[in-house]
């Protein structure tokens, strides 16, 4: 076990699935000589060359459009859209084609893309700060990863470069500098296994992303009032495992989720509408969620953080909850 | 014999050529001059982190000065982008407009806090706020463009982006429109050879974005985009056929960015210091005091002069803007939706 940022875990997926895989290479803005908006492919141009890390045109279409190419032509591509703000470019060739090749071409073309894109915000305003998450949860055929540790981010995104199905890996402009242990050695993370952080009697909080991290720290605050709450990180969206979160609520008998995004048609409408008919006889409070208010992201900073969730707001809900 | 000799004399002073008197160039020169000290205190202001981001038009105000200065103020439209600093000031956007932008404070008149600075915005100017994702102010421009040639008023449309930018769908799309439809709208892509750290060569195979004017049917004009005059003369040209019904025309300034793409942005990894200076020599300002220099408006002294105006404005934006309250957290919720009028 090491210490290591989510950056850096990140990077070393790709380093280490390229070393291994010749098939495997990087397209996007920015990520060849400057090293990705974030940093996170920083360095791999110097090690693997301009063939396998390539600068692309500003043209979303065309980098998912070629990436869905390449990877029916044999090769194992990844797709990096600077924000997942401008994945909305590239929409249709996500959409009507990475998530259908499969299916419509009756198995005959695997589509092995990966598709990495940070959500986030930090004063960027409306068109810059959003979360998309959900809108991809929703597609049969598409696989949608939002880890919230270094761990998961490098497991997660093995396991992505090593599946024939297109997947969509979701990382936070605001969890690249958090660091956490990861393992030695190559080890892979599978899809659709969400993981307990952290357990407790009372209520059961399911996150993912950068909202776990709130999450947790919610929960260690409600501890120190004698309020125990599980935590739970579903860190694959699409498949979804709610086997735990189910499990849970029939010990807690209330239920949270919590997530960035604004809460109509979001994550959390999904979860709720399952806990609600899987735990339905254990519930003793109706679920909750909590998320962004329901406006475009604002930019003046009070009002930016107005339309935040925040630690205040979980713990503020969860004891609403409990009375 | 004497009128003559004064003609020929007016005919090399090129601003007189192009119709501009001696104070509308330099108005210009003005424009241009406070455009650039505002973007410097930006950039300052950035440093303590006294405002979150900073996106400059610096080395560009040439190219916008020279294309806004066509326009009717107000009348016509104009779909700008980041960089367009120097083209909202003459449109009549004001100093105080733009640091109340920066700082995202109460009163800032684009969206009162809500957008982010740099995409300006104003109704009463016909200035539209764009959103972050480039290109996509280009088919609406069109879509404007479209609705002025229904209304059959005469107005017309500036839209502005950078050469990185024209490799998305949105711009061909967006000028395949216009042409088809003989729009009154002017395309304007200030070519500073790199978009963030990607030179140009790498986003196109044809040396010139004005190459491409030729797939939709719509002239490409390539001009100094570090001259003032140059750009003013290509600009009042496309005007004109587009006030004349005769469509778009796409505008191609080459200039550079001497800056940072961003205040996020370290340009020392993708590009020499040499290549940097070289530009700087042909800074548009510089140009522009020369030039009036040698047509005797302005002299050394007149320029300390002209700057120290300057200072004070800027002095005066910033201040008003720091001090400026930040609208009511509650401001987040408001304009969400339009009024419901039954
Ligand atoms: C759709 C979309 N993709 C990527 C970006 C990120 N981005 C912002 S500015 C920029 C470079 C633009 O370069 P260019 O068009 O040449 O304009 P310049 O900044 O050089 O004036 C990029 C890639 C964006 N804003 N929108
Ligand atoms: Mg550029």
């Amino acid at each position: 076990m090491a210490e290591q940022s989510y950056r850096d875990a990140i990077k070393d997926a790709l380093r280490e699935e390229m070393r291994r895989d010749e098939r495997v290479f990087i397209l996007g803005e920015e990520v060849g000589v400057w090293g990705g908006t974030y940093a996170v492919t920083r360095g791999l141009y110097d090690e693997f060359g301009a063939k396998r890390v390539r600068d692309t045109p500003i043209a979303e279409s065309v980098i998912v459009g070629a990436a869905i190419g390449a990877a029916m032509g044999g090769l194992r591509p990844v797709a990096e859209l600077m924000t997942i703000n401008f994945s909305l470019v590239a929409m249709d060739q996500i959409v009507n084609n990475a998530s259908k090749m499969f299916y419509m071409f009756g198995g005959q073309f695997s589509c092995p893309v990966v598709i990495r894109t940070p959500a986030g915000w930090g004063q960027l305003a409306a068109t810059h700060s959003q979360s998309f998450e959900a809108w991809y949860a929703s597609l049969p055929g598409l696989i949608v990863a939002m880890p919230a540790t270094p761990r998961d981010a490098k497991g997660l995104l093995k396991r992505a470069l090593r599946s024939n199905n297109p997947v969509m890996f979701i990382e936070h402009a605001r969890l690249y500098n958090v660091v956490g242990e990861v393992p030695d050695g190559d080890y892979t993370i599978p899809f659709g296994v969400s993981e307990i952080k952290r357990a407790g009697r009372d209520v059961t909080i399911v996150s993912y992303s950068r909202m776990l991290h709130v999450a947790l720290a919610a929960a260690n605050k409600l501890a120190q009032e004698n309020i125990e709450a599980t935590v739970i990180d579903l860190r694959t969206l699409r498949p979804l495992d709610l086997a735990p979160v189910i499990e849970s609520v029939k010990q807690t008998h209330r239920a949270l989720i919590v997530e960035e995004d604004w809460v109509t048609c979001g994550m959390g409408a999904e979860i709720a509408a399952r806990i609600g008919k899987d735990a339905f006889d254990y519930l003793d409070a109706p679920v909750e969620r909590l998320g962004a208010i329901e406006v475009p992201m604002p930019y003046s900073k009070p009002l930016e953080a107005l339309a935040l969730p925040e630690e205040k707001h979980i713990i503020a809900r969860v004891k609403e909850m409990l009375t | 014999m004497a009128t003559q000799v004064a003609e020929k004399i007016a005919l090399e002073i090129t601003h007189r050529a192009l119709g501009l008197s001696d104070d509308q160039v330099l108005e210009m020169y003005w424009a241009m001059l406070l455009a650039r000290r505002l973007d410097e205190r930006m950039w300052i202001l950035h440093r303590p982190h006294l405002v979150a981001f900073h996106i400059s038009g610096i080395g560009h105000e040439a190219a916008q000065v020279g294309a806004a200065f066509a326009l009717k103020r107000g009348y016509d439209y104009a779909h700008p982008y980041y960089r367009d600093m120097a083209t909202v000031l003459t449109l009549g956007m004001t100093p105080r407009d733009l640091m109340l932008a920066l700082f995202g404070r109460q009163g800032e008149p684009s969206s009162n806090g809500r957008q982010m600075p740099s995409h300006f915005g104003s109704r009463a100017l016909n200035i539209v706020s764009g959103s972050s994702p480039v290109a996509t102010q280009i088919p609406q421009a069109a879509g404007i463009a479209f609705a002025i040639k229904y209304k059959k008023t005469d107005q017309v449309v500036l839209t502005c982006f950078g050469e990185g930018s024209t490799a998305e769908g949105d711009f061909h799309e967006g000028l395949n429109w216009a042409g088809i439809h003989t729009l009154p709208v002017i395309f304007l892509c200030q070519n500073n050879q790199y978009a963030i750290s990607v030179p140009a060569a790498k986003q196109m195979a044809v040396p010139n974005v004005a190459d491409r004017a030729r797939a939709y049917g719509i002239p490409g004009v390539i001009v100094d985009g570090n001259d003032v005059l140059d750009v003013y003369g290509a600009m009042r040209d496309a005007v004109a056929r587009a006030r004349r019904g005769q469509g778009a025309t796409l505008i191609e300034a080459k200039t550079y960015r001497p800056v940072p793409h961003s205040s996020d942005d370290d340009d020392r990894t993708y590009r020499s210091r040499a290549e940097v200076e070289e530009w700087k020599k042909r800074d548009p300002i510089l140009r522009m005091q020369e030039y009036l220099t040698r047509v005797n408006l302005l002299n050394a002294q007149k320029i300390v002069e002209s700057d120290a105006r300057a200072k004070q404005v800027v002095d005066d934006a910033d201040e008003f803007a720091r001090n400026a309250p930040y609208p009511p957290a509650e401001a987040a919720l408001g304009n969400v939706w339009g009024q419901v009028k039954s």
